[in-house]
């Protein structure tokens, strides 16, 4: 039976990596991501896994030695947060490209300088196009369930691809909630027995990982990563059927919130979709109606559901919690302008750039970007493309 | 009725104000509720001024973002007043409940406010003579829930003793329930 416990982000993060039970765990730890190396490494310490824990001196040699575990056939995790992640850089690349089904949970931190501990995206969203598979969670459950669901999905061996499970750092990672945590033997037959499809160890069917490849194979090679990345749409959504009928909690692409009642929508990844269900639930009291649709898969990009989604809706506020200095918006709005493109009749598409080194974004702020909607609903006038919520001017 | 009971924690750093916030919340969870227990993360050393924050409700909780309109505030040390405004967004019926000798007369004179219902206890108090040493968080723990309606005795003790008891020996974990106790008979309204 799935028992209800109050759990942070990151002791969920650890307690589904101790059922998951991998083989290889090599990490460094980085605040707000710490207490998920803590907390599996106690794990680890009283015998609950069968995980050889590999203490590196870098999230650079954490990665390097999931790689190298990966490759030799066997399933491996990792967790990291900004600098972290920034220093693994070289290798995250490297296990996408060698198609390396590496789960790593990111409790998400803004990337220094200055230096700030705190949420916004700008760590994983830089990481966009390395290749990796990206699910963004809303709450303590949804670190537990996608991580669980990244498993399977990383495996399937039409994607064979690592994928990066986001959280809130700190507003997430460190707050406590409740969460149903599935039994042990479940989670366990749900994710299956590992079965490496090219391991290099074995010796009868000797492969090779990461050679020299120029002009004559790389193209071809960087084709079929795309290719993996497309197939992983309808992968992550039968794994989220899947793990509907033992969990009973529904995973899709993106999630709509309130989305068909109104034509005035709100866009989100990450803990601010809560808040934003929050706002929608006061509002929707007052008379007032407005959407969500929370992008729960960021890469690969859901285009088509996203389309099919923004249908006959006038306009939408798109939020991205990281800037992308020079670009003309955040790149969750990048994404959904260029789905919109083709379409003969789109909504007013605006973006709002918000909570950069975890400035705190309220209920009051997201009335502020439905008021602004209704008004655009109204005029048709936009006076900013791109705003930015809750920052002194 | 508001769906959601919003508990906002004022303290210094060390004085246990975010194991109160995360305790609390963990305790309601026992009783089937849906619940949310975080600090507020600043650069963190001893003394310094923090916030914490516990919710608690009958159905699942959306908000991710610190409580702004309590409907209790809890001030573990009195030093913080005319330094941080504690009763900030506070509604008409809210609760401040402090940890102090003082009364709450004298207390609601030093808020300066007219609104809500000011208790007072003197947690520390409580905690020197049955603890030994100055942990007020617990007892006011205890005295919250006598003030505001939102988990039993019962329950709270019941959490206190399975989380403490994973960490702590009996003496220091039935100081406590004792402590809460105290705090729970001794809170003083106006």
């Amino acid at each position: 039976m799935a028992t209800i416990e109050a759990m942070t982000g990151d002791e969920v993060a650890a307690e589904a990596m101790r059922q998951i039970n991998p083989d290889v765990v090599a990490a460094y730890p980085i605040t707000p991501q710490t207490e998920v190396v803590q907390n599996f490494s106690q794990s680890v310490a009283n015998g609950r896994v069968k995980t050889e824990m590999i203490r590196v001196e870098s999230e650079h040699s954490a990665m390097s030695a999931c790689v190298g575990a990966s490759a030799a056939g066997v399933r491996a995790m990792t967790a990291t947060c900004a600098n972290g992640l920034a220093l693994m850089w070289e290798i995250v690349y490297i296990a996408a490209s060698y198609r390396l089904p590496i789960v790593m949970a990111v409790a998400n931190r803004a990337l220094s300088g200055p230096i700030n501990i705190h949420c916004d995206h700008s760590d994983s969203m830089g990481a966009r196009d390395s290749g990796w598979i990206q699910l963004y969670s809303e709450n303590c459950q949804e670190v537990y369930d996608n991580l669980i669901q990244a498993v399977k999905i990383a495996e399937d061996k039409s994607v064979l691809l690592p994928v990066m499970v986001c959280f809130d750092g700190f507003i997430i990672s460190h707050a406590t909630e409740r969460v149903e945590i599935l039994d042990d033997e479940k989670v366990k037959n749900f994710i299956g027995e590992f079965k490496p499809q090219y391991p290099l160890l074995d010796l009868n069917n000797p492969v090779t990982y990461g050679p020299l490849d120029l002009f004559d194979y790389y193209f071809e090679h960087k084709r079929q990563q795309v290719e993996a990345m497309e197939n992983a749409i309808s992968v992550i959504e039968k794994v989220g059927k899947e793990y509907e009928k033992i969990s009973g909690r529904k995973y899709e692409l993106v999630e709509k919130y309130n989305l068909e009642a109104s034509d005035m929508v709100i866009i989100a990844a990450g803990s601010t979709a809560g808040t934003i269900k929050a706002t929608i639930d006061e509002l929707k009291e007052k008379g007032i109606n407005v959407g969500l649709l929370k992008i729960r898969t960021f890469r690969p990009f859901p285009h088509v559901q996203i389309r099919d989604a923004l249908k006959d809706k006038l306009c939408v506020a798109v939020m991205d919690r990281s800037a992308s200095f020079g670009a003309r918006g955040g790149p969750i709005f990048l994404e959904i302008r260029s789905t919109l493109y083709e379409e003969k009749k789109k909504p007013v598409v605006v973006n709002y750039i918000y909570g950069l080194g975890g400035r705190e974004t309220t209920v009051e702020h997201i009335k502020k970007v439905v008021d602004n909607l209704s008004k655009i609903k109204k005029t048709g006038k936009v006076d900013r493309l791109i705003d930015y919520l809750g920052v002194r001017e | 009725m508001k769906k959601i009971t919003e508990v906002r924690w004022h303290a210094r750093a060390g004085q246990g104000a975010k194991t109160a916030a995360l305790l609390l919340a963990e305790a309601a969870l026992s009783e089937g509720k849906y619940i949310q227990g975080f600090p507020e993360y600043g650069p963190e050393r001893e003394g310094a001024p923090i916030k914490a924050f516990t919710r608690i409700s009958d159905t699942p909780i959306f908000i991710h973002s610190g409580v702004t309109n309590p409907d209790a505030v809890v001030l573990l040390d009195t030093t913080l007043l005319g330094t941080v405004d504690v009763t900030e967004g506070l509604s008409g019926e809210g609760v401040v409940l402090v940890n102090t000798s003082a009364s709450p007369q004298d207390i609601r004179k030093r808020l300066n406010i007219n609104e809500g219902k000011v208790y007072t206890v003197d947690a520390t108090a409580i905690s020197l003579e049955i603890l030994g040493r100055n942990l007020p968080n617990m007892p006011m723990i205890g005295a919250l829930i006598k003030v505001i309606p939102i988990l039993s005795l019962d329950t709270l003790l019941k959490g206190v003793r399975k989380k403490f008891g994973k960490k702590f020996n009996t003496k220091i974990v039935e100081g406590n329930v004792s402590a809460i106790k105290k705090a729970y008979e001794e809170v003083k309204s106006e």
